[in-house]
């Protein structure tokens, strides 16, 4: 039943736009103002003014004024509490979104910047498909609310759009407008689960052996950067630039340098998939690693950052 | 069951500390709303339950079992009958919806049971005033809503939550705001000229005047200072002494208890009066059905008649606050012809009682002869020169109670002396008749009316006399002069002018004027007053239709109002801004509308290319303002106004096409 209503309502959306307000995904910042804001009374709040016009009635029929005015005043604080719903969302300006990363098939959690400007706004939430996230803010200042999207395949998925509600103050009219930030968000491939590790061009036998990192391998020129104490001042002393003393990097630090070509017998998606997986295994090793796409190549590089930088160039893949 | 829920779906919330001690503080002060007429040990209980409930949660959380629930629902209900009878009714009704609410609480796990329970509160908060419409219940009651409303408002998720008081504040603002519209459907909603269905009688225990009266009687009245009624004048208020306000005559004596005789349908005693008194009296609700008239009443109001002997009966007891308009004469002469019938009931005592004073009055009536005033002038002597004392705590008396108080005790209040005079007269063959009602009261200069207390309560006798018809003669003026002159305050006890109680007593004779006002404007506001309430605006009668589009119209205002509140936006605090914000509105008017993401550079360069004819001014305006936004960190305000009036003479004129 109320799948077939969810339905209703998506199909009424796309048909008719103008009748359900559909909103077209915009650019932020995103600021709620009166035309966008709707309120509707609750289930509580149908109840209670059914309560209400059941406590008037009996005033009434008794005559009994004192518990008419009681009834009068509870009814006006409930249809004044409409208009304090409304000024809950009124104003409220969505900044800007940050994305986390996941990979297919996790929910990435998305940073929103919500701004108040000189109001409070009191017990919001924010409803992305069905994850509802409860927040308020003081006035003039920023708060961060965190949702999570779900993710099905990786690539530029589009957000989806985002309910800003609240029933404050007395849970008596649910206001809310819906946002739909013109944004995408990248998810990156999933990694396959198993498979053979990389094979390296670089990696022969006699490499295998060098890693002892005290020992001196050779020389080369001096690069900014090289930290003073591995330069070699005598024998610079006989050559016309500096020559520094390059030390074998352990065997910890072997770079992986992964290439889209070296995988030709996979179809696209599966070479993407291992390149994923190699990726993550750099980096949970702390293997430096590089990366060679069609479209983009990334040095050697290690680290989060480097990490994400391959898989963003991954997740991009046409 | 199709649900809100397709809006927002909204998972089975618990119950937060603060919300759950919110309602357990709302519960407990819907039982204080109704302590007064609930039986001590049924709150008692009540707040036992409440209290071991809270502590429970708070120590092990948990609802409470179903074993312990379903018997104490039973134990609710067989303890509503026990004491009540019947589960049915309006006591045994509020009864059973307080001790419901606090079970209730007992099951109160979910956001949504407090949300039932606190509106639920609600409801039981109004039951309340169904007993007691005060102004000082009232207030009470509407200060019960906000521990309700601050529930509800603390059931909403991530608000900042405070201290427990500071919590009921947001509460009580609404409640303020909302105070004008509420007054406004209060007058406006159209009342009902008949209920719709039983209303509920009263058949309450009150004091007040009975129709009979034993020594010792009054007592329970003399100490109870509860206003009894309002008196307004249209003219000058009648002197102390002669505020006498009558309320039944009793003739029919037994030897211990004077008790009236319901003789409607007789015409009333023909009077010839003088000079008379226009008055309105707010009666207090009495259970009775006389209707208390200055001494003594030309007229009947509506719904009343007069009596046999000019007392004035209502026809149903008076179980709500009641206004009557009557004329009084202070002089009259009051049925100057005596038939048989009159003179024999004027002159009933029973046999065999008080020997010693029916000897007495032989012995006057010997003396004086036929004088009736003599004999009246003796008895009064008697009481004022006699050792006779007027207090509240007279001593017993027994089965001749006359000749006790006479001749042993010496000590009694107004009604002792009524007793005594009247037995002494009728012995002396002077026709004779006690009457009750009220005597002085508390002139209230700034609300120009007359309070009168149930502690006003008063005793008088009446006796007739041939040509002057029954004349009224108070025997207790002979005693304490003051008790007429001064009120009923003057002779309670030795206390003296300044004690606390008496200071206190003038404190809330002041103060009454407020319940005067509460009582006249909120309570006795009903179906004829509403339809009166455009007589000063020419209507007549304001029919509900009229009042239902004074209602709607009035409504409208206020929603205007309020949505006017709520759309309102501060506006920006920075004068440049403000500026900027201008310039773009008139340009949006010409299809130039800033975007979000555009700077001012290029938004202003965007505008000279759609109105070609004024980019000179445009260029302009773009640079005072890129020099006073990014060339200063707080720019000079002489600049700023200057920019201010520069986009204010800039009109943007939309291109011929």
């Amino acid at each position: 039943m109320l799948a077939a209503l969810r339905r209703s309502q998506a199909w009424a959306e796309r048909r008719l736009p103008a009748l359900t307000r559909y909103k077209r995904p915009e650019s932020l910042p995103i600021t709620l103002h009166r035309r966008r804001i709707y309120i509707v009374p609750t289930a509580f709040g149908a109840g209670f003014t059914t309560l209400l016009f059941i406590m008037l009635i009996g005033a009434l029929n008794y005559a009994n004024n004192a518990a008419l005015l009681l009834t009068c005043l509870l009814g006006a604080a409930s249809s004044s509490s409409m208009l304090v719903a409304f000024r809950s969302l009124n104003g409220l300006r969505l900044i800007s979104i940050q994305q986390g990363h996941a990979i297919a098939g996790d929910p990435l959690s998305l940073q929103l910047v919500f701004e108040g400007g000189e109001r409070a706004h009191a017990s919001v939430h924010a409803d992305l498909d069905g994850h509802t996230q409860a927040f308020s803010l003081p006035p003039r200042e920023q708060t961060l609310v965190t949702l999570d999207v779900p993710t099905s395949k990786r690539g530029w998925q589009p957000l989806p759009r985002i309910k800003l509600w609240s029933n404050w103050p007395l849970g008596l009219f649910h206001a809310w407008s819906w946002i739909h930030p013109e944004q995408a968000v990248l998810v990156w491939p999933q990694p396959e689960t198993g498979g053979p590790p990389p094979v390296l061009p670089g990696e022969d036998g006699q490499r295998q052996r060098l890693h002892h990192g005290e020992d001196v391998a050779a020389l080369r020129d001096y690069r900014p950067g090289d930290p003073q104490r591995h330069i070699a001042w005598k024998v610079s002393a006989r050559h016309s630039n500096l020559l520094v003393k390059d030390f074998e990097q352990p065997e910890a630090r072997q770079e992986w340098r992964l290439d889209w070509r070296h995988l030709p017998q996979l179809s696209p998606e599966a070479r993407i998939s291992r390149l994923a997986r190699w990726l993550g295994e750099a980096d949970a090793l702390g293997r430096s690693s590089s990366l060679w796409l069609p479209d983009e190549e990334i040095p050697l590089g290690g680290g989060h950052n480097h990490y994400a930088r391959c898989m963003n160039a991954l997740a991009r893949m046409p | 069951m199709i649900k809100f829920s397709l809006f927002h779906r909204k998972p089975r919330l618990p119950l937060g500390a603060r919300a759950f001690d919110l309602l357990c503080l709302t519960v407990l002060v819907v039982l204080t709303a109704h302590a007064p007429h609930l039986p001590v040990w049924f709150s008692g209980a009540l707040v036992l339950v409440l209290g071991l409930r809270w502590w429970q949660r708070r120590k092990h959380g948990g609802r409470a079992p179903l074993y312990l629930k379903l018997p104490l629902i039973a134990l609710l209900s067989a303890a509503v009958i026990f004491h009540y009878g019947t589960l049915f009714g309006r006591e045994p009704g509020a009864a059973l919806a307080v001790g419901l609410l606090v079970l209730k609480l007992l099951e109160s796990e979910a956001t949504r049971d407090a949300r039932v329970g606190a509106a639920f509160a609600c409801f039981a908060l109004m039951t309340a005033l169904l007993f007691d419409q005060g102004m000082l219940a009232t207030l009470l009651v509407a200060l019960g809503l906000l521990p309700a409303l601050a529930t509800l408002r603390a059931l909403e998720p991530a608000h900042g939550t405070t201290s427990l008081p500071r919590e009921l504040l947001p509460a009580l603002g609404l409640l303020a705001v909302s105070l004008p519209l509420a007054l406004l459907a209060f007058l406006l909603v159209p009342r009902l000229s008949s209920p719709l269905w039983g209303a509920p009688n009263a058949p309450q225990a009150r004091t007040g005047l009975s129709d009979d009266m034993a020594p010792g009687d009054f007592f329970d009245l003399l100490t109870d200072d509860r206003p009894a009624m309002r008196v307004s004048f249209a003219g000058q208020p009648p002197q102390n002494s002669q505020r006498y306000f009558r309320a039944y005559v009793m003739s029919q004596f037994d030897g211990r208890r004077w008790s009236h005789v319901d003789g409607l349908g007789q015409p009333p005693a023909e009077v010839e009066h003088g000079k008379t008194v226009d008055y309105t009296v707010d009666l207090e609700a009495s259970g009775q059905r006389v209707l208390p008239a200055l001494d003594v009443p030309i007229n009947a109001p509506e719904q009343a008649q007069l009596g046999p002997n000019r007392e004035v009966i209502a026809d149903r007891p008076i179980n709500d606050t009641l206004t009557y308009s009557l004329q009084s004469a202070l002089s009259y002469r009051l049925q100057s012809q005596l038939g048989e019938p009159g003179r024999r009931r004027g002159l009933q005592l029973p046999a065999g009682f008080n020997p010693r004073s029916l000897a007495l009055a032989a012995r006057w009536r010997a003396q004086y002869g036929a004088n009736d005033a003599a004999v009246i002038k003796a008895a009064l002597s008697l009481f004022h020169d006699g050792g006779f004392s007027y207090t509240l705590a007279p001593a017993p008396l027994g089965r001749d109670s006359v000749d006790d108080f006479l001749f042993s005790t010496h000590e009694g209040f107004c009604q002792h002396y009524a007793s005594a005079f009247t037995v002494l007269m009728r012995a002396a063959g002077i026709p004779a008749r006690v009457v009750t009602g009220y005597q002085g009261g508390f002139w209230n200069a700034m609300g120009n009316y007359l309070l009168v207390r149930q502690s006003d309560a008063h005793a008088w006798s009446e006796v007739w006399l041939p040509e002057r018809g029954w004349t009224r003669v108070d025997p207790t003026a002979a005693v304490r002069p003051e008790r007429v002159s001064l009120g009923a305050a003057a002779t309670s006890s030795a206390a003296t002018d300044w004690s606390p109680n008496r200071w206190w007593l003038g404190l809330r004779n002041r103060w009454d004027i407020v319940n005067r006002w509460w009582n006249q404007g909120v309570i006795g506001f009903d179906a004829l007053r509403q339809h009166g309430l455009l007589t000063p605006f020419g209507v007549r009668d304001t029919d509900p239709g009229m009042l239902g589009l004074l209602l709607a119209i009035g409504g409208i205002l206020f929603a205007a109002i309020g949505l006017a509140w709520a759309l309102w936006r501060r506006p920006p605090a920075d004068p440049l801004r403000a500026a900027m914000q201008l310039l773009e509105r008139r340009l949006a008017v010409v299809d130039v509308a800033r975007r979000h993401s555009e700077g001012p550079q290029h938004f202003f360069s965007r505008a000279g290319r759609a109105l070609p004819a004024q980019r000179a001014e445009l260029d302009g305006l773009m640079r005072t303002y890129l020099e006073l936004r990014y060339a200063h960190d707080e720019p000079p305000p002489n600049l700023v106004r200057n920019f201010r009036l520069a986009v204010q003479d800039f009109r943007p004129r939309r291109m011929v096409k």
